[in-house]
């Protein structure tokens, strides 16, 4: 084990070893045989996890995300490509030699143990002296608030509480990355979105690697300093919240991320790195790239960032012409369905704090106008 | 009837009717619980009263006054005492041997795909349903082309045969039913594969561990038919007991039965208190 004493909860930013990522995947592969037929479950994902960093990977059902965790865990060996944590390959390390928790979806409480012995599970089998041991439980039960519930059992408590012994057991350990598979995923929105407030603190309180798996984009909007967005046992997209929000790079994350506005169009004039594509009768959009006379290009627009007017919008301004077929209010804004003149159907969403009225009505006739930057080419077939 | 109190009349009789007939519905499932209870409890009310009877003659089936003699007198008979001890050591040993046995094949066939599995369980099924007079004769002629002396071990090896598919049965279920994450979370916190065996996956399959020790007990304790076939000149209390009909059960035999019982209901009452507590 390369477990020496940890200084308490890394309060020491500034070592040298904090360059050296906490978790490292390089070209990891996992297939399983199954019935004769061989699934590639993750196909090949490169990904560097700094120290600290509370790191979301992103994806639908079936994506992969769990079988990532479990290789870096320790529960599976990858088919091909190494793990490496803090710089060092754990390749045939088992998962109780690795300086890495787990937290499970289903929290895997030890039922027949009170929370204090759950809790103290992981100290005891590393022989940390008694008074020792009393003292990090007594500490950590503090931190999720369950001081006062030592001695019950895992039934006895609601899930949020159950979760957050999950927790406990183990951040306990003070490990070099806490692992999360949704691990909220068992609870209503409210307890939820109290435990995600919650994560977050006790993340910046202790300080260690989170990498925490969700298929629900808001979550890891919220919380993550980093996102990886996957699909198919591949990384689609790596970077901050803000990026994968506003630059998504591909068709999917657009798609998966948040509400996205698909629009196709086909290049009439290009250069000085930019192009202008035609979309339908009067739509001109203009994106940062240059493509060939005729290509036909696809990009995505966040419905936020439209705007929506009666009256033709100024130069400058990428615009696209439709016709309103649905408003929809919903308080705080408005959503406005319109089919544009090219065949797209689109949203945009416009904040009520101005407008005492609606912008449009169902049937009218609108231009629809952003600016250019808000434009992410995301495809284009010749 | 306090909820009537401080109501209009009028609403008071149709709750008041109703709550009536369900206590006559109670009534009836009540007498017929204690029905089944005394058919069931009857035989072992008398074996248990005759231990108490201050019969003279060789037969106890007379009611002659109540004694106590015959528990101050229970190891008097030198042949009966050898016969009980034979029967409750037989039990004991193979109890502790099937459970551990039966243990491991029940966590592998709950928890491992292996080749075999399917033969596995029907052997195991097979053991279970196969009829006892059956079972006592194939052993007997093993037994005999093995050229093995008939006696307390080949009593000892056919009760293990015949109990551990009732352990493995019993602690397969439980262990189909055991989140294997759990175990995984025990190895994740740093639990080698004896520590989580020992620490988590053992506790967590224990009620099943338990209950299956138990019918191995009861199974072995008395069972008549197999022993009686593989016994050779080893007798072992039911033996006893039977051979004894035809000259006249003493009431020490009695006594015994009744300890046997009481010992049981004592370890049944201890195993639901564990299992209402997990
Ligand atoms: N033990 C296994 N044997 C065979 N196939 C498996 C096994 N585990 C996972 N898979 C397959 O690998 C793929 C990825 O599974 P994984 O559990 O990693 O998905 P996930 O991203 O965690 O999905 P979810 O959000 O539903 O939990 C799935 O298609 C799944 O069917
Ligand atoms: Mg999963």
């Amino acid at each position: 084990m390369t477990e020496t004493q940890h200084a308490p909860l890394r309060d020491d930013p500034g070592r040298a070893e904090d360059a050296v990522p906490a978790i490292e995947l390089a070209g990891v592969r996992k297939e399983y045989h199954a019935y004769g037929e061989t699934v590639a479950a993750v196909q090949g994902v490169d990904l560097a996890i700094a120290q600290g960093e509370f790191f979301s990977l992103l994806g639908p059902s079936g994506c992969g995300k769990t079988t990532t965790m479990r290789m870096v865990a320790g529960f599976e060996e990858p088919t091909a490509g190494e793990v490496y944590l803090l710089g060092e390959s754990v390749t045939g390390v088992p998962a109780n030699r690795r300086d890495v928790n787990m937290v499970f979806q289903s929290y895997a409480l030890f039922p027949h143990m009170s929370v204090f012995e759950n809790v103290a599970f992981g100290l005891r089998r590393k022989r940390t002296p008694k008074a020792e041991i009393t003292e990090r439980v007594t500490e950590m039960l503090r931190i999720v608030d369950l001081t006062g519930r030592e001695r019950r059992r895992p039934s006895e408590l609601s899930g949020g509480q159950q979760q957050r012994v999950a927790l406990a057991r183990a951040l306990v350990n003070r490990p070099r990355a806490l692992l999360l598979d949704e691990p909220l995923g068992a609870l209503d929105l409210k307890l939820r979105q109290a435990m995600q407030v919650e994560l977050k603190r006790i993340q910046r309180e202790v300080g260690i690697t989170f990498v925490y798996v969700t298929h629900d984009q808001g979550e890891a909007l919220t919380m993550s300093d980093r996102i990886a967005v996957m699909n198919d046992g591949l990384v689609e997209q790596l970077g901050t919240p803000r990026e994968i929000y506003e630059r998504p790079a591909s068709k999917f994350v657009a798609g998966f991320i948040g509400t996205s506005n698909l629009l196709a169009g086909d290049a009439v004039e290009s250069g000085g790195g930019t192009s202008v594509l035609k979309h339908g009768d009067g739509g001109r959009i203009e994106v940062g790239r240059e493509f060939a006379t005729g290509d036909k290009v696809e990009l995505t627009v966040r419905p936020e960032k439209m705007q929506i007017t009666a009256d033709e919008p100024g130069d400058g301004l990428c615009r696209v012409h439709g016709k309103v077929s649905e408003v929809v209010y919903l308080g705080t804004s408005t959503n406005y369905n319109v089919t544009t003149d090219g065949g797209a159907d689109v949203v945009v969403f416009v904040q009520n704090a101005m407008n005492a009225e609606d912008v449009a009505r169902r049937g009218d006739t609108v231009w629809l106008s952003w600016e250019p930057q808000h434009s992410y080419v995301i495809g284009s077939a010749e | 009837m306090t909820t009537t109190l401080g109501k209009p009349a009028a609403s008071a009789p149709a709750p008041a009717k109703r709550r009536r007939r369900a206590r006559r519905d109670g009534l009836g499932l009540r007498l017929y619980t204690w029905l089944i209870i005394a058919w069931l409890m009857l035989p072992i009310a008398i074996m248990i009263l005759f231990g108490f009877n201050d019969t003279h003659s060789k037969q106890n089936f007379q009611w002659e006054g109540f004694t106590l003699r015959w528990y101050q007198h229970l190891f008097d008979k030198g042949d009966l005492t050898r016969a009980l001890w034979n029967s409750v050591s037989i039990a004991l040993l193979s109890t502790v041997i099937t459970t551990v046995l039966g243990t491991f094949v029940g966590i592998a066939l709950g928890r491992f795909r292996f080749r075999g599995k399917g033969v596995t369980n029907l052997v195991l099924f097979a053991a279970i349903s196969c009829p006892e007079i059956v079972m006592g004769s194939s052993l007997l002629s093993m037994f005999v082309s093995l050229d093995l002396p008939r006696g307390y071990w080949t009593v000892l090896i056919a009760h293990v045969m015949f109990s551990i598919s009732f352990v493995a049965v019993t602690v397969r279920a439980r262990v189909v039913g055991l989140d294997p994450k759990v175990e995984e979370a025990a190895k994740d916190l740093g639990a080698g594969p004896v520590e989580t065996f020992r620490l988590v996956t053992l506790p967590m399959i224990m009620p099943g561990v338990l209950s299956g020790a138990l019918l191995a007990f009861a199974l072995s304790i008395d069972d008549f038919v197999i022993t009686n076939f593989t016994s050779g000149s080893t007798v072992t209390f039911p033996l006893w007991v039977y051979a004894s009909t035809r000259t006249g059960t003493p009431p020490q035999v009695n006594v015994m039965g009744t300890l046997i019982f009481a010992v049981g209901v004592l370890l049944a009452v201890v195993s639901a208190r564990r299992g209402r507590r997990t």
